[in-house]
């Protein structure tokens, strides 16, 4: 891989261990997957925010490396914190200062685009939230690789990350049509339909023909669930997302997706009310719209819910729903605003047994742990709740 | 017998092989405090990685791994070198900010638990005793 003067210098240790360090990470990597330079990124997003998820290991690593004076170049937020008993959010807060001492910004959220961190069309990134990748990459038409939660740090520390991947033009070229002969309208079918192709396909590129999705949260909760449940990265959706148009190389093989796929999932997630214990909205991170709609849903309902109900956030998010009067409604029936964390990175098992939730995501992980789990529509979950 | 692979992290080391023919995750599948395999898929489980020269096809599971390879170092429990058939993100940062030397492209069938074996990761080199 070819490497500026600069770049050699810093790998050569001249500027310091965690620079080096940092170097070092992203030339392997450029050599791995076969780049030929770096190239400037606009914005990090780092994963590895959660003690549940990096444990001990990687906070003495975040510890040495922000010891040793590792210091971001570019804009860079987290992902979601976990949330667990005083033990936990000891270590938790712990997480979060280290990376604060590091220049990052410390706004916690799978959600950056809904406001501190959000990329423009043609933009080079190193994310690492598998949901903000696809929505970053397919929504926006920004560029990022499916980045660990190390690369990522490594990139906004240098800011700069390998020229490989997702960050080329013929990499972000279908790879697979996909044909949609089923309803697909609410937020819950396109939950569906990313959770099943995400087990059918793998490492693709799918296009998308006949989606019509009536406003951008169902791509993203869509591109949430073909992450979670295999790991694309971008999609392209005919006359919806911004590179459709030169997004279909040569003849490709075509997928058709029929109702039944639809259903399959549906029913696989379809625990009854008695086995539920909290109802959980926003999994990837609820958008404004989607708060005022729980808001306004539980207001039809008019009593409030006998198990909780949980919506996470961005911070940003919340603080808009907070002014504008949502989060009151909502408290008043039971429910809460939380921000800044991810109940699938937090150890809340015991604490709760039961999920209902409108994520595929979510659906999927609690599910692997050992949850039973109900996948409905916001309102058919808030309108049958107990 | 003498195996030319490709730099990962640069280094020397010398010491027993431990080899894994399958995959290896390191979250959940080896223990950073003891250096033991506790993968219940691997067919090196029970065994230790510390002080040996551990090589295996290719990492998987987690990306938080390379956080488990880095505590290994930390606890004195780390392999001294990694040979793998293929080096992906998990495994190859594992290995740089623990500061262990890695090749890859190397076939990892064709080498066997117990051997002496050194490895000169600056030149991509192993060379396994007879």
């Amino acid at each position: 891989m070819y490497l500026t003067k600069e770049e050699e210098l810093i790998l050569a240790g001249e500027y310091g261990y965690a620079l080096q360090k940092a170097m070092e990470i992203l030339v392997a990597l450029g050599e791995i997957y076969g780049a030929e330079r770096l190239i400037p990124i606009k914005s990090a997003q780092i994963a590895g925010v959660s003690y549940k998820n990096i444990g001990d290991a990687g906070m003495e690593f975040l510890r040495d490396f922000a010891d040793a004076g590792a210091k971001v170049s570019v804009y860079t937020t987290l992902n979601p914190a976990g949330i667990g008993d005083d033990e936990f959010m000891e270590k938790q807060m712990e997480v979060l200062e280290l990376y604060r001492r590091m220049g990052i910004e410390i706004t916690s959220t799978c959600t950056p685009y809904y406001g501190a961190n959000l990329p423009k069309f043609g933009d080079h990134l190193a994310w690492s939230e598998s949901s903000a990748v696809s929505f970053a990459n397919s929504i926006l038409g920004a560029r990022t690789n499916r980045e660990g939660g190390p690369s990522s740090l490594a990139a906004a520390i240098v800011g700069k990350t390998p020229n490989y991947g997702f960050h080329l033009d013929e990499n972000r070229k279908a790879t697979v049509v996909i044909t949609v002969d089923a309803r697909v309208e609410t937020f819950v079918d396109y939950s569906a339909l990313g959770y099943h192709l995400g087990k059918v396909l793998g490492n693709d590129v799918p296009y998308f023909k006949g989606l019509r999705p009536s406003n951008v949260e169902y791509l993203k909760e869509m591109g949430a669930a073909m992450a979670a449940s295999g790991s694309i990265a971008l999609y392209h959706v005919e006359g919806e997302t911004p590179e459709y148009r030169w997004a279909i190389a040569d003849k490709l093989e075509t997928i058709a997706v029929e109702e039944g796929d639809i259903r399959a999932v549906k029913e696989a997630f379809s625990d009854d009310w008695s086995e539920i214990d909290m109802i959980l909205i926003g999994c990837p991170h609820a958008s404004l719209a989607e708060i005022k709609e729980v808001a306004e849903l539980l207001r039809i309902r008019g009593k409030p819910l006998k198990i909780p109900l949980f919506i996470t956030a961005g911070r940003a998010v919340k603080a808009l729903a907070d002014a504008l009067g949502y989060t009151e409604t909502i408290e008043r029936y039971n429910g809460r605003i939380i921000p800044d964390v991810c109940f699938v990175v937090s150890p809340i098992k015991g604490w709760y047994n039961g999920v209902a939730t409108n994520s595929g995501k979510s659906a999927f992980y609690f599910r692997s742990f050992g949850f039973s789990v109900r996948l409905d529509d916001a309102e058919n979950l808030i309108m049958e709740a107990p | 017998m003498r195996l030319q692979g490709r730099k990962i992290v640069g280094g020397k080391a010398e010491g027993e092989l431990v080899v894994s023919q399958k995959p290896l995750s390191f979250l959940g599948g080896v223990d950073p405090e003891t250096g033991i395999v506790t993968d219940a898929e691997s067919d090196i489980r029970g065994q230790s990685i510390a002080g040996k020269i551990l090589a295996f096809p290719r990492g998987k599971g987690s990306t938080v791994g390379s956080y488990v390879i880095y505590a290994l170092k930390k606890n004195g429990k780390a392999p001294k070198a990694i040979i793998v058939g293929e080096a992906e993100t998990i495994v190859a940062t594992g290995a740089i900010i623990a500061g262990i030397p890695m090749v890859d492209g190397v076939d990892v069938s064709k080498l066997r638990s117990g051997k002496r074996v050194t490895v000169n990761a600056d030149e991509g080199l192993v060379e396994i005793e007879e």
